[in-house]
């Protein structure tokens, strides 16, 4: 069930999830997943509905201690750092792991101040600094060039596939080592889909990514290694390439053929 | 026709139906207060009836009606004069009506003590007793003289209110004293004394000043007939102002109607508040809202974010939020109770031990005031704004909180930066209707603190500048003790759809004010949806 071996000095294991349980109140729904992210790799969650994807993702910047009811098993490291530890800070570890959302949800403030939020909230005010990341953040996410002469006006006035760059602008701009991406093309329309899965390409030069997605060939496109989820169990982890291509489980390759899902 | 049943057109007409019966009711009530209202100030033509004994009755025409088996129509006339009639209006039956004529040369005085005065000028008197035959021009003339030497006088009432002021004060600081130790602070005290003596001099001195011009000024007099001949000798001092209303111009009495408008905007009331102007009743409920709005405003949002953000959803809270629902459906006599036992009694007797014992059993906080009123309807009104900011509150997408916390926000950031702009339209929303309602409410203001006449403003020029001790007026009061308490209840209707009409525009006026701000803020802060 281990990935594929890679050139473990370019990409070292990054994220390391160890016997992770989860529980919501009394349903058990992350059931023994052990896997690993690697380094500068774009890593996709695939999966039905309610397999419990998009749960593991929000582990990885304990999202999901805004729910009361959540309780959990297991160890999920960043870099060796334990995640799931009560004592970690989880205001610093969501500055080293940026999340975009499935509705891309820019605050009603101007482009501008979008952008330098995070930076705001960690007390740097400096005129200069937030300029140049305002600058950087923005190139970083493709769209630069569109918003530049416009970045005092409100963020809600772009776009749907805008607003979500702009939403991955804002989550590089804080330089976090991943980035979680929870569904970002759902709501788009084909074009800003693939202004995004290009972004994501460039990205993962100088961030690690993890997406979930429901789109198969999204998976296959962006991805480099693929964790197909069923039921709240990891049925298989690999390279994207052979994932698609050559399956060990038949239940991995029913679901990306299609016959359930 | 089982088809139209299904389509809904039903209910669609009942619908619309619903909504036209309530336009039509709102409609209604405006046109009536605006009917009621408007035309009071506009000065009315005055009538001469000759009756078939001979005798005259003149006035304005205010009402007629018929007796429902005989027929005979009768006539009501505000015949004034109530110092010669003893009654402002008089009933005249149509069959006792001989003739009717309009006199161009009939008088409409308005006087500062005893209502109109109608009739007709039959000479002038002036300070040494002589006599001049007059016309309007002379009266005119004498009249903006007096007025003129009454305003002089102003200079010394301000004086002697401000001599009045400091003797108070000194009064308070002897009392402080005695109740410290009469014996140990004696050389203190007969100082203090001695000084208010002074004090005291002084303003006798002015006083008699004062009577004296006054004295003087009432001597200069106007012999007016009433319709059946009768004389009558008017101080000009006594007249606020004078008409000859058959001989007016439209536009003269436009001019008039716009006198009286800034009369009632800006002058003190007169004649047991059924005449004159109503500023100290305006002034009184602004700020009573106001303040009203700076204690409920925070405590509302705050304690709305407690509950909303904060507080573990259980059984609780639940209650807690049941809790504040039906407080906002408490009747409000109920918090005039509770204002008199905890604020006034309660807190406002346990200040005045503590900073005024030697005043007592006087209250200075122990008694009704305009900070006491401002807390009851502050509880009054808390629930609908908690309500409002908890329902904004709720109302923001998940997502935004989310955005917000996972670029490392702490939970009092996004609440702060984030949801507390995001959620002001709606929070705005609720302190207009929470203004609204307390613009409105009497019963529980007249258990703590409102009163029919107040004789100083909560907020003048004197240190601290704000009263919050003192009673004040309210426009909702008003309307109850002209309607109901006055003396004249028949010449103080019309005033009681003025106070109605002002009651309206101000709440007309802080609601605007409210929502243009809202709607800013909303144009700031929609979500979009793509």
């Amino acid at each position: 069930m281990s990935p594929e071996p890679v050139d473990l000095s370019k990409h070292p294991p990054l994220i390391e999830v160890e016997k992770l349980h989860l529980y919501y109140g009394v349903s058990h729904a992350l059931k023994d997943i052990s896997l690993t992210m690697r380094k500068n790799q774009v890593t996709a969650f695939i999966g039905p509905s309610g397999c419990g994807k998009s749960t593991l993702l929000r582990c990885l910047n304990r999202m999901n201690d805004l729910i009361d009811s959540v309780r959990i098993e297991g160890s999920i490291r960043l870099d060796k750092d334990e995640i799931t530890a009560r004592s970690t800070d989880v205001i610093s570890l969501r500055r080293r792991v940026g999340m975009v959302f499935q509705q891309s949800n820019p605050f009603p403030k101007s482009i501008y101040e979008n952008i330098v939020y995070g930076l705001r909230i960690a007390g740097i005010n400096d005129k200069a600094t937030l300029d140049e990341t305002v600058e950087r953040s923005l190139k970083g996410a493709a769209i630069w060039n569109e918003v530049k002469d416009r970045l005092h006006d409100s963020a809600l006035g772009l776009s749907g596939g805008q607003a979500q760059r702009i939403c991955i602008a804002r989550a590089i701009a804080t330089n976090p080592e991943v980035i979680l991406m929870d569904e970002p093309c759902s709501a788009l329309d084909p074009l800003s889909t693939l202004k995004i899965e290009e972004l994501i390409d460039e990205l993962k030069e100088q961030y690690t990514i993890v997406i979930v997605t429901h789109n198969m060939q999204q998976a296959a496109r962006v991805s480099d290694a693929t964790a197909f989820f069923y039921l709240g169990e990891l049925i298989e982890m690999g390279d994207t390439k052979k994932i698609f291509t050559n399956p060990e489980k038949q239940q991995t390759e029913d679901y990306i053929t299609g016959r359930f899902g | 026709m089982k088809n139209y049943w299904k389509r809904g057109e039903p209910m669609v007409l009942t619908a619309g139906a619903t909504l036209a019966v309530i336009l039509f009711m709102t409609l209604t009530l405006i046109a009536v207060i605006l009917g009621n209202s408007l035309g009071y100030f506009w000065v009315k033509g005055l009538v001469r009836f000759k009756l078939h004994d001979g005798s005259y009755v003149m006035g304005q025409l205010t009402a007629a009606e018929s007796h429902a088996l005989t027929k005979a129509r009768r006539l009501q006339l505000k015949v004034g004069n109530r110092d010669l009639y003893s009654q402002d209006f008089r009933w005249v039956d149509e069959s006792e009506i001989s003739s009717k004529d309009i006199p161009k040369d009939a008088y409409l005085l308005e006087r500062f003590e005893h209502g109109n005065f109608f009739g007709f000028l039959k000479e002038l008197k002036k300070a040494d007793g002589s006599t001049v035959a007059a016309d309007a021009a002379a009266l005119q003339q004498a009249h903006s003289e007096i007025m003129k030497k009454q305003k002089g006088l102003k200079q010394i009432k301000g004086q002697m209110s401000d001599l009045n002021q400091s003797s108070e004060t000194l009064r308070l600081k002897i009392q402080k004293l005695e109740y410290r130790g009469a014996e140990a602070n004696s050389a203190a005290i007969s100082t203090l004394n001695e000084e208010r003596a002074k004090l005291t001099a002084t303003f006798d001195g002015l006083n008699e000043k004062l009577n004296q011009q006054q004295a003087e000024l009432a001597k200069v007099t106007a012999v007016f007939t009433d319709a059946a001949g009768t004389e009558k000798e008017l101080p000009l001092l006594e007249i606020v102002r004078f008409y000859q209303p058959n001989s007016m111009s439209i536009v003269a009495k436009a001019g008039a109607y716009l006198v009286k408008i800034n009369e009632l905007l800006f002058d003190d009331p007169r004649e047991s508040n059924t005449e004159g102007g109503l500023f100290p009743a305006i002034f009184g409920t602004v700020m009573m809202v106001l303040l009203m709005s700076v204690f409920s405003l925070p405590f509302g949002v705050i304690a709305a974010i407690y509950l909303r953000e904060y507080a573990k959803e259980g059984k609780l809270v639940q209650l807690v939020r049941i809790a504040v629902n039906n407080l906002a459906g408490v009747p409000s006599i109920v918090y005039g109770v509770f204002g008199l036992g905890f604020f006034v009694y309660g807190i406002g007797g346990a200040l005045d031990k503590l900073f005024f014992p030697e005043r007592l059993p006087t209250p200075v906080f122990g008694t009704g005031g305009i900070l006491w009123s401002s807390l009851t309807l502050a509880l009054l009104t808390v629930p609908v704004v908690i309500v409002a900011t908890e329902e904004s509150l709720a109302s923001i997408p998940k997502g935004i909180r989310e955005g917000s916390l996972a670029l490392g926000a702490t939970k009092f950031q996004t609440l702060t930066k984030v949801l507390l702009p995001m959620a002001t339209p709606g929070i705005m929303t609720g302190l207009v209707l929470s203004m609204a309602r307390a613009v409105g409410e009497v019963a529980p203001l007249m258990m703590v603190g409102v009163v029919k006449l107040a004789p100083t403003l909560p907020f003048d020029t004197q240190f601290p500048f704000f009263h919050m001790d003192r009673k004040f007026m309210h426009l909702g009061f008003h309307i109850f003790d002209v309607g109901f308490q006055s003396p004249n209840v028949e010449a103080a209707k019309p005033m009681v759809y003025v106070t109605t009409l002002l009651l309206l525009l101000i709440v007309i006026a802080a609601s605007s004010l409210a929502i243009r701000f809202r709607n800013q803020m909303r144009r700031r802060y929609t979500t979009s949806h793509f």
